[in-house]
């Protein structure tokens, strides 16, 4: 019964300890390393095949469709046929492209997106690598998603991949920033980087304590991952398919994983920023091996999220897109992490700063939506009256 | 195990991953290439003019104000994590960096650097 109390980890333990037997330290830990790794990259490949079945079945029943429901119960084998398909189709390289350039565009778009799994704790002690500065990992591999993106679209040699890779890196470059100075705020209440500590951290969950910084990081989280309403890198009615028009077979099969990989290492990110990792009502310490489980339903839940204001919302017009990140959520967020500096230094106790926080935090919503209310109803007023002026 | 250690075996993997896969379809694939699959989708027209355009002054002052703000996260970062051990000073002095950087903001703003024409 001991055993199975923390199971993942007991195995872990178990196996290193078999290793131990016959082996040197170093190769111990190197065959550790290795089968660690493997497992991590297969998480994001289960991923992908879940999340695509996933979102076509849940955007289908919210537009009112059945969505996949040929192959397999419940259509759950849909995503295994699309990639037979697809490792079988023919590989174009458009004339005049430049070939290097766009054969390691796909390979480095996904390189990034696996990497991020190393340092997200999927439980108590279950998780690849506990750097002390996890979070500022995870912002940097970030960023090299953006290269070959511009990669792409450059060699590719055609005009509508150039103008979607541009759009791209303009949309990305811009929601890093409110990302990041999100990110800043937990880092400061945490005191440390490491993805850890920071959910050993929140006995509240730091989405109760400050929805606003969770509101703003969603938003330029699914910026990031081109979800709809920010999808402008598939504005599929503007520029075919964005950056990767020209790509097929297998190398397209690269963009579409790489996507659905960030997707749930994204919403691994949310979870252990904002709503405690694996941690549920001290349910963790009773049964320490549900720590995995709870983490992925809290995923779930975040990737729920996402798919929900994906059938909800139209596209945005890039200027307002790119308008919104600077002229909003960059200055709320700047005002969000001082705000929570004072409150910080002023309140002792976690409980305490935590209720204050929120209030803070609320109060800032309302004067936000006011100063919105007056704005927007002044831009609205202005255009009434150029239409007006127009008609004569 | 070193945590270091494991991130090095685990980029190594992540390398590793997108090759093989990329191999596997080499494979497995037809390879049947002609003049008219290979010509580049733009609807079914030739392009007109060279594909590598300029492209606009825009991109690069947005490129340019994600730099600076980038720089300002990164002075950021450490200060967030000593926050604690920092005095009432060091709120006081960010007070004044990101004050600074919000007049950049505006400024930038206000010239109409922020706007997608």
């Amino acid at each position: 019964m001991e055993f199975l109390k923390d199971l993942f980890v007991n195995i872990g333990l178990w196996f290193s300890g078999w290793l131990t037997g016959f082996m040197p330290a170093w190769g111990v830990e190197v065959v550790t390393g290795f089968l660690g790794a493997i497992i991590l990259v297969f998480i994001g490949l289960f991923a992908v095949l879940i999340l695509t079945w996933g979102e076509r079945k849940v955007i289908g029943r919210m537009q009112d469709r059945i969505g996949p429901n040929r192959w397999g119960p419940y259509g759950l084998f849909q995503p295994i046929a699309d990639g037979i398909k697809m490792l079988t189709k023919e590989d174009i390289i458009p004339t005049g492209a430049d070939r290097w350039v766009h054969l390691v565009a796909p390979i480095l778009v996904i390189i990034p997106a696996v990497l991020i799994y190393a340092v997200i704790p999927f439980g108590d002690g279950l998780r690849g690598a506990d750097l002390n500065i996890g979070i500022l990992y995870i912002v940097a591999l970030s960023t090299i998603g953006t290269i070959s993106i511009l990669m792409a679209g450059w060699s590719s040699n055609n005009k509508y991949s150039l103008l979607g890779a541009f759009r791209a890196v303009a949309q990305l470059i811009t929601y890093e920033i409110p990302l990041v100075l999100s990110i800043i705020t937990v880092v400061l209440l945490t005191g440390s980087m490491s993805m850890v500590e920071i959910v050993e951290n929140q006995t509240v969950p730091y989405m109760v304590s400050m929805p606003l910084v969770f509101l703003v990081f969603m938003v330029a989280a699914s910026a990031e991952l081109y979800r709809a309403p920010f999808d402008m890198i598939e504005a599929d009615s503007e520029l075919i398919a964005g950056y990767f028009t020209e790509y097929s077979g297998m190398k397209f099969v690269m963009f579409f994983m790489a996507e659905y990989i960030n997707l749930l290492a994204m919403s691994g990110v949310i979870v252990t920023l904002f709503m405690g990792g694996w941690r549920f009502f001290g349910l963790e310490e009773i049964l320490p091996f549900l720590n995995p489980f709870i983490f992925f339903a809290k995923c779930a839940f975040v990737i729920f999220l996402f798919w929900w204001t994906r059938a909800t919302f139209p596209r945005i017009r890039i200027d307002h897109m790119l308008g919104m990140a600077w002229k909003a959520l960059v200055p709320i967020a700047l005002v969000n992490l001082l705000l929570v500096g004072l409150v910080d230094k002023l309140v002792e106790g976690t409980l305490l700063t935590s209720g204050v926080l929120l209030i803070v935090n609320i109060i800032e919503m309302v004067i936000l939506l006011a100063i919105l209310d007056k704005v927007g109803g002044k831009t609205r007023a202005k255009t009434m009256e150029r239409v007006a002026a127009q008609q004569g | 195990m070193s945590n270091y250690t494991f991130i090095g075996i685990f980029i190594v993997v992540a390398i590793a991953f997108p090759i093989v896969a990329l191999a596997f379809a080499y494979f497995i694939r037809p390879k049947k290439p002609n003049a008219i699959k290979s010509t580049i989708y733009e609807c079914g027209l030739d392009t007109i003019g060279e594909t590598w355009v300029q492209f606009r002054v825009q991109y690069y002052i947005y490129a340019l104000i994600f730099v600076i703000f980038d720089i300002e996260t990164i002075f950021l970062y450490p200060w967030a994590v000593a926050y604690d051990k920092l005095g009432l000073f060091a709120l006081l002095e960010m007070f004044i960096f990101i004050t600074i950087l919000f007049v950049g903001l505006i400024y930038a703003w206000r010239k109409g650097a922020l706007e997608w024409v």
